[in-house]
């Protein structure tokens, strides 16, 4: 292997795992305020650049009925003011769709926000009302809705992929698109962002707090379902983000979610679910190990890299002493 | 007209009946203590009040009354909880956890700083200890954290159960010493106590609760001479304090 090898795949792993690790971080932070494995966020990455490719060509996507239909079940369980969120929500969604028909700049802020409106829809139609529930449990509805998302995602999509353009064109470096950059950049900015709103701001500290001592946050008036409304929204915007910026460089479709959250679940594991500079720095480290063994043995990519679980879940298990639920 | 009133209360969990028909009342500025034997009810009757517990009965905060009971609908009333076992937040640091204490009044716009300085004054070895994370300070600085981190709600009313719980007689005065202080300020107590003594030392009143029934009930002076008391809450409590 000479050394532009090593550079490009380097650069390839690099560029991946920083996603990865982005929706790691996401999967980290919703765990630990909610007790969820995220499962479904990939589909949730997907409906994004997908949603995009439709409102660009100057359709509805089928995402959109999801997202109003969940949001109509939110309202339905609120009472009162709780109602004004999603209601407003859904019809700002709504007007935003129509607006953004074939405009490029605002289809992107549409499936933006129409993913993070789908992601807290789906904390608070599914997973709020069995918060009382086992980890297994809430692991049991995540893996329902990834396969039903993933479904609904072919209903919606169709088999095809779709390649949006990139918001940037041309290459910075030989093997390094400007795009790449942008995701390297994003990924970067994003992680200093969560870093800085967990360490600076009070509402940080209080999405901390939840996840450390349910009845203590409650006690200060930070109510746990908020706190889980707000870790699904960050979620949503980081998993939308992540695809729209990267649907250019590998593609968008209905099923590639699926590896994507494996991915983004393996590193938020070697950080046992806990910790989010472990969690990130493993994303790296996935990106680069599944570059590498695509080069020697590129028929093996996807399986490969699950072999890192196995050393991962060995250190879990060493570790796991006392778990608390 | 009483700042609390509870009226035949009671509390379930599943089939068992842990609090049956228990009623008192709770004055502006007095402190309340409710004491009894381990299993006796009394983190029930605390967590039945603000709503933690299923529970059947009456609770009146002021003239209105409480349609939906919650922590965060107490909190919002000036009624705030010191718990057993303090759920404090373990790997944010000292003054984190104050200043999330006041996290339902920063939302509001209001300022905390001034109410640290409080809560610093109140116990300076908080102040001290400002960047250590709260799961590495000893029980006694713990348990001044979750009265601090209380007091940052500025509460009208404070429920505080068991703060002498497994600490060293030194701390517990300490401890007992700003509740005095708090209550000369104004403050409301309602104070769940296995340490009979100090808490008959510092309330106006007290309950006594056995096997979730109100056993005894009246003015502190008088129950630390009731033979029954004595020989049940006071007289062990001088045989282990030597
Ligand atoms: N979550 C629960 N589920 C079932 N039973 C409970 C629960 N919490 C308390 N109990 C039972 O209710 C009874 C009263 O408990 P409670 O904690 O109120 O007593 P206590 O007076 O506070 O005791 P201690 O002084 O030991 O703290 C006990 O018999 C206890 O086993
Ligand atoms: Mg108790």
């Amino acid at each position: 292997m000479d050394a532009t090898i090593l550079g490009l795949l380097l650069l390839d792993g690099v560029q991946n795992g920083v996603v990865y690790g982005l929706l790691a971080l996401a999967m980290v932070l919703v765990f630990a305020v909610t007790r969820v494995i995220l499962v479904p966020i990939g589909e949730l990455m997907m409906f994004a650049p997908l949603s995009f490719v439709w409102l660009q060509g100057g359709k509805l996507p089928g995402t959109l009925w999801l997202a109003l239909a969940l949001g109509a079940l939110w309202a339905l369980l609120e009472r009162g003011r709780g109602r004004g969120l999603p209601l407003a929500g859904g019809a700002g969604l709504l007007l935003l769709f129509l607006l953004a028909r074939g405009n490029p700049a605002l289809a992107y802020l549409a499936a933006l926000l129409l993913v993070v409106y789908l992601g807290v829809a789906t904390y608070r139609v599914f997973f709020q009302p069995m918060r009382e529930a086992t980890v297994l449990a809430l692991l049991i509805m995540a893996v329902g809705l990834h396969v039903a998302y993933q479904g609904l995602g072919l209903v919606f999509f169709g088999p095809e992929q779709y390649r949006p353009d990139p918001l940037l064109q041309g290459e910075a470096t030989v093997g390094l698109t400007w795009q790449g950059v942008l995701v390297l950049a994003f990924a970067l900015l994003s992680a200093a962002a969560l870093y800085l709103f967990f360490r600076r701001s009070l509402f940080g500290k209080a999405l901390l707090a939840a996840a450390e001592n349910r009845l203590g946050a409650r006690l200060c008036g930070i109510r746990p379902e908020e706190a889980g409304m707000v870790a699904f929204a960050i979620a949503g915007l980081m998993a939308a983000l992540s695809g729209l910026l990267l649907a250019p460089l590998i593609n968008a479709a209905y099923f590639m979610g699926f590896m994507l959250g494996l991915k983004a679940f393996v590193a938020a594991i070697l950080g046992g679910l806990v910790s989010y500079p472990v969690a990130f720095l493993g994303a790296v480290l996935v990106g680069l190990f599944e570059s590498f063994t695509s080069f020697y043995a590129s028929a093996y990519k996807e399986a490969l890299v699950f072999l890192l679980l196995v050393p991962a879940l060995f250190y879990q298990s060493l570790r796991a002493k006392g778990v608390e639920e | 007209m009483s700042l609390l009133a509870v009226r035949d209360l009671t509390v379930r969990y599943g089939a068992l009946e842990a609090v049956r028909g228990v009623s008192f009342a709770l004055e502006e500025g007095e402190a309340l203590a409710l004491i009894g034997p381990n299993g006796a009810g009394k983190t029930s009757v605390l967590r039945g009040i603000l709503g933690l517990a299923r529970t059947e009965g009456e609770v009146r905060l002021g003239r209105k009354p409480l349609p939906q009971r919650t922590p965060e609908a107490l909190l919002q009333r000036g009624v705030v909880l010191v718990p057993e076992g303090r759920a404090l937040f373990p790997g944010l640091s000292v003054e984190d956890n104050l200043l999330l204490g006041g996290f339902s009044r920063f939302r509001r716009g209001e300022a905390l700083e001034a109410d640290l300085r409080r809560v610093y004054a109140l116990f300076p070895r908080l102040e001290e200890r400002r960047r250590q994370l709260a799961g590495t300070l000893s029980g006694g600085e713990q348990q001044m954290l979750a009265i601090g981190r209380a007091l940052m709600a500025r509460p009208r009313l404070l429920f505080l159960d068991e703060p002498s719980l497994g600490l060293a007689p030194l701390v517990v005065q300490e401890i007992f010493r700003t509740l005095a202080a708090l209550k000369g300020e104004g403050m409301t107590l309602l104070l769940v106590e296995q340490n009979a003594r100090m808490a008959l030392s510092l309330a106006d009143r007290a309950v006594v609760l056995e096997a979730g029934e109100v056993a005894l009930s009246g003015r502190a002076e008088e129950l630390k001479a009731n033979p029954r008391v004595v020989e049940a809450y006071l007289g062990a409590a001088r045989g282990v304090e030597g």
